[in-house]
């Protein structure tokens, strides 16, 4: 891949809903594949550690919450910035049937990938033609 | 000014307002480098040194190349967010490709002790600030 990089600006999450705090979230940059078996999410979310990431998988509706952990900035005072900081929080209404004992999640170098297994008959079939 | 993390509620939410508050302030107009390249940085001040914070999540550590020269660091690299072969994609926000970005600081830095840390895909760069260019008491005699 030789194509340059350019910045995206984060998005800010604008219908939080249920959140107290009164800190902005933000949105997670998020790819999604399909394979025959599973449905695949790939999360940006840079800044979170395994302990903060929470899953929920509730009526077809897949909640991610990640927090960071603003400790780390204690005592820097900034000169100059480029982009803010926040939580991340992103919801996905899933059109598959997900088996909800087999949910997977994996976080590393602040990407986060969520594999969902899609049950039996939400897989695909080939259709013959006669 | 200094960020008081008083209180762990609304210590983010004033710590975000602080942060847009120095949105492309002219801190680095005095150089050549201006903002606007990949990765997006923040500059901080700690103590007597001077932190940059990038976000580079996805970008792995052998794939990131920090070079020093004088108060020039230069930061290149490449981020992949490649998939698997036989998956159909629904949704494709992420983007991958080269970055080579320079930063020139106002301030003169010790390139010896430079020191930078990459964790959970936040790039830390800890810049000492060289010894001559630290502020001196002048005692009054």
């Amino acid at each position: 891949m030789s194509q340059s990089l350019e910045v995206q600006e984060k998005k800010e999450l604008v219908s939080k809903g249920e959140t107290t705090v009164p800190a902005r979230y933000y949105v997670p940059s998020t790819d999604i594949y399909e394979t025959d078996d599973a449905l695949k999410l790939v999360m940006e979310v840079p800044g979170v550690e395994r302990k903060d990431v929470e899953i929920r998988l509730e009526d077809d509706v897949l909640r991610v919450e990640a927090r960071i952990d603003t400790s780390k900035y204690e005592g820097m005072e900034p000169l100059y910035t480029e982009y803010n900081i926040g939580h991340f929080a992103r919801a996905f209404t899933l059109s598959h049937q997900i088996d909800q004992q087999q949910i997977g999640a994996a976080l590393s170098e602040g990407v986060l990938t969520v594999t969902l297994k899609k049950v039996h008959r939400a897989r695909p079939r080939r259709i013959e033609i006669h | 000014m200094a960020i008081l993390f008083g209180d762990p509620f609304d210590a983010l939410s004033q710590f975000q307002q602080t942060l847009d508050q120095l949105r492309a302030s002219d801190w680095l107009q005095a150089g050549p480098s201006g903002g606007g390249g990949y990765p997006p940085l923040n500059v901080f001040r700690k103590g007597d040194d001077v932190v940059i914070v990038t976000e580079v999540p996805g970008v792995h550590k052998d794939d990131l190349r920090i070079e020093a020269k004088a108060n020039t660091i230069r930061i290149a690299g490449s981020k992949n967010v490649g998939q698997d072969g036989n998956a159909s994609v629904h949704r494709r926000e992420r983007r991958g490709g080269q970055f080579d970005r320079a930063l020139t600081l106002p301030i003169e830095i010790d390139a010896e002790r430079i020191k930078a840390e990459c964790r959970d895909g936040i790039l830390a760069l800890y810049l000492p600030r060289a010894e001559k260019d630290k502020p001196r008491n002048i005692a009054i005699t």
